[in-house]
């Protein structure tokens, strides 16, 4: 039986964006519904303004966005209602509760109250929330407010998840129970798309990463097909081996750009 | 002279520094040619009020330590005095709860109490700073016209920032021990905000009640007043006296105002790190929320935006205390209003321009919180709802509560006069708007904890705010009496709107 591929969760096609220097530039993405894509690249190489722009956030200068089909650029309201944006400071209100929060953001994305309720009460157990569930935002740690807005970006089950470093600063138990939610959300159908400094992170959950560098994605593959890339680019060292860690190839990766910069 | 490190000299050398940078940075908002214009602002500024001086007080300079005088300058003091003590509870509060650099002080081995110590002399030395730019063309046209003597009011400045000092200290800790640290930043705030407005306030009724005008001369001149107020020799009188030049007044009320200080300072400075150690636990404890149901409520976006907004208003004490400012200036007009009812006088005129400008003012405040302070802006925006909806939902959440607000004086005043409730209602509704209009047009995201400094962002969005009230208010005013020659003022404020328009740096928000 002949395989066939997963449609586009998401397209990005010459995505380009300037402020006082070209942050990305003519960038290509695409990512297929069910895969989970991490991309990387030295602090400056683009990456927040590329999910950014992904996420209706920032208005892109060229380019083409398609987000589970729709052009989100022409239609950004109808992308929206299919995506998730988590950044690596937690949106939320002090003086709101996780519930009345989760009630305001079913409420953004018009969701029926019979729907919401129960969806908020079973996102509140998952992430062990629902002990203070009640208490206002004020007091949270930094792991329990990620995982506040964590359990908002997924009351309305969105298709494309799109999180910008959202491990940054969380304690080993708040980042193994954001990696579990987002694994089962990828088991599930659903598609994540994330940038992380935690190489790790992205060697183990990634089915994919790109590598993004002054705007350009220099590589894409999975890790064995990045090994093999860095390989190509530096012909001896550690990048080079079949047990590189993604670290070694990464670091070879954005080497040779720098240096032919 | 190089201070040894971890000495008092070389905290208030560091303390300095800070409240210089930081006041810099207000004033250019981190750009150098701003600060520049506001260096010339300030100093047309000053020669300005030289001639508001001379035209207030000019004719003052030769007066004499008689009964009426001295009540006149004693009640001039108090009024800055009260409104010294209401900023110096602010600085206070905010010294125990605001954590900047108290990790840091506390985690090190230094001497904390010579750095608390020297924070509360700053807080004198910059209560007395804060009060020369009003104060010094005053004294300096008394002193032109009056000779050296008037200098001694200098001296009563200093003696007013470090007694207000004190007494806003000693209140603050005294609260700190009564009500424990989470009530006290709440009750302080808003004692702050009642002390600031109550003096002006009350001397407006008691001249309401007695004379039926908001003008605040007329019950301080009147002979019942000054009749019953002790002789021109008493101690009550020696800081007036200090101001016309009495040394001997002048020496005792700045020795005793230091010795308060110092005493203050004593007491407190040994103990601050306690406190500001106890009010660091305050955030960290949980506030539970009462709710009835854990099921949601059928909302759309845009009643989920008023909602929000509503509510975290509602849970803000310190944005309560700082919109109850704003409120507290309208008990005197409804004093007027309750007071004129049955008269059928022309008090209601003068209701009218108040209503309207307060009514600016508070939207503008409410405008910059829920459009600039947006806390979660990405959430809002990442949401499948069109901006101008957003921006919508943001505008009637601010114009719901300004018509909460003054929905019921409206509403006795068109029982008391359909007309002029009629005009006032429509000057509220054109100053609101106007107000919440030039929010959106110079919004920019900001913290809602800056919401006090939320001028410095754009001092032309303060200024048309402003300008726009008053200017709506006084085509009120006019429209009472005549709708055609409101024509004129209304154009003026029309001019400011438009002309805030065009210079406003969010040309896509002028369509939203």
């Amino acid at each position: 039986m002949q395989h066939v591929a997963p449609p586009f969760a998401l397209e990005v096609i010459d995505l380009t964006k300037r402020f006082d220097r070209p942050a990305v530039d003519g960038l290509n993405l695409h990512v297929r519904c069910g895969e989970f894509y991490a991309l990387l690249g030295p602090n400056g190489a683009g990456k927040t303004t590329t999910l950014r722009m992904i996420a209706g956030l920032l208005r892109p200068d060229a380019g083409t966005i398609r987000v589970d089909g729709i052009d989100a650029l022409a239609d950004p309201v109808a992308a929206k209602r299919v995506m998730a944006w988590i950044s690596d400071e937690p949106m939320i209100y002090d003086k709101l509760t996780p519930r009345e929060y989760l009630e305001f953001v079913a409420g953004l994305w018009s969701l029926a109250p019979a729907l919401a309720g129960p969806r908020a009460q079973e996102l509140l157990d998952w992430l062990e929330l629902a002990p203070h569930a009640e208490e206002r935002c004020e007091g949270f740690s930094k792991g329990m407010r990620q995982k506040v807005a964590l359990a908002g970006a997924l009351i309305h089950e969105p298709q494309l998840i799109i999180l910008d470093e959202p491990l940054t600063g969380l304690d080993a138990g708040s980042a193994r129970q954001v990696k579990s939610v987002l694994r089962e959300r990828v088991r599930a159908g659903g598609t994540v798309i994330m940038t992380t400094h935690i190489l790790e992170v992205a060697e183990r959950m990634a089915d994919r990463i790109g590598v993004i560098v002054h705007g350009k994605l220099i590589a894409e593959g999975t890790l064995e097909e990045l090994r093999l890339k860095a390989g190509k680019s530096q012909a001896s060292g550690a990048a080079a081996s079949n047990s590189a860690s993604l670290e070694d190839t990464f670091l070879a990766l954005v080497a040779a750009p720098a240096e032919a910069a | 002279m190089i201070a040894s490190p971890g000495s008092a000299v070389w905290f208030a050398r560091h303390e300095w520094r800070l409240a210089w940078r930081d006041w810099v940075a207000m004033m250019s908002g981190g750009r150098r040619r701003r600060l520049r214009r506001a260096v010339i602002a300030i100093t047309i500024f000053v020669i300005f009020m030289h001639f508001v001086a001379y035209w207030m007080v000019g004719r003052y300079a030769a007066a004499m330590p008689d009964k009426a005088t001295l009540v006149g300058i004693t009640a001039s003091v108090l009024l800055s005095w009260l409104l010294m003590i209401s900023q110096a509870m602010e600085s206070t509060t905010r010294a125990f709860y605001s954590r900047s650099d108290l990790d840091l002080i506390l985690a090190s081995p230094a001497a904390t109490e010579k750095i608390f110590a020297v924070r509360i002399a700053t807080v004198a030395v910059s209560m007395a700073m804060m009060a020369l730019p009003l104060a010094a063309p005053f004294i300096n046209i008394l002193i032109v016209r009056g000779g050296w003597r008037w200098l001694g009011a200098y001296g009563l400045i200093a003696a007013m920032g470090a007694t207000a000092t004190a007494l806003a200290v000693g209140f603050s800790v005294a609260l700190f021990r009564i009500i424990g640290a989470k009530r006290t930043r709440f009750v302080a705030q808003v004692v702050a905000a009642v002390i600031g407005a109550a003096f002006v306030i009350g001397l407006q009724i008691a001249a309401i009640l007695s004379y039926g005008t908001v003008s605040r001369i007329s019950v301080l001149q009147s002979q019942i007043l000054l009749a019953h107020l002790p002789e021109v020799t008493s101690i009550v009188w020696w800081p007036a006296r200090a101001a016309l030049g009495d040394v001997t007044a002048l020496l005792s009320v700045l020795a005793a105002s230091l010795a308060l200080l110092a005493a203050t300072i004593a007491v407190v400075a040994p103990r601050f790190g306690e406190y500001a150690i106890t009010a660091a636990g305050v955030d960290a404890s949980a506030v539970i929320q009462v709710r009835r149901s854990t099921v949601f409520r059928a909302m759309s976006p845009r009643r989920a935006l008023r909602t929000k907004e509503w509510t975290l208003l509602r849970r803000d004490p310190w944005l309560v205390s700082q919109t109850l400012m704003q409120m507290l200036y309208l008990i005197p007009p409804a004093v007027l209003l309750w007071r004129s009812f049955n008269d059928g006088n022309g008090a209601y005129q003068l209701l009218v321009p108040v209503l309207v400008m307060a009514a600016g003012q508070l939207a503008g405040g409410l405008a910059w919180l829920a459009i600039s302070g947006e806390d979660a802006p990405d959430l809002v925006a990442s949401a499948p709802v069109p901006s101008r909806f957003i921006v919508r939902a943001k505008i009637e959440a601010v114009l719901g509560i300004v018509a909460m607000v003054f929905a019921p004086l409206v509403a006795v005043l068109a029982i008391a006069s359909p007309w002029h409730a009629l005009v006032t209602t429509a000057g509220i509704f054109i100053a609101a708007a106007a107000a919440t209009s030039i929010q959106l047009w110079f919004r920019s995201q900001s913290k809602r904890s800056q919401f006090r400094r939320r001028q410095v962002s754009s001092r032309l969005a303060t200024f048309a705010e402003a300008f726009s009230s008053i200017g709506w208010a006084a085509t009120a005013a006019v429209a009472a009496a005549s709708l055609t020659l409101a024509i004129a003022p209304a154009l003026l404020a029309l001019l400011v709107v438009t002309g805030t328009w065009l210079m406003s740096p969010h040309p896509q928000a002028r369509s939203a």
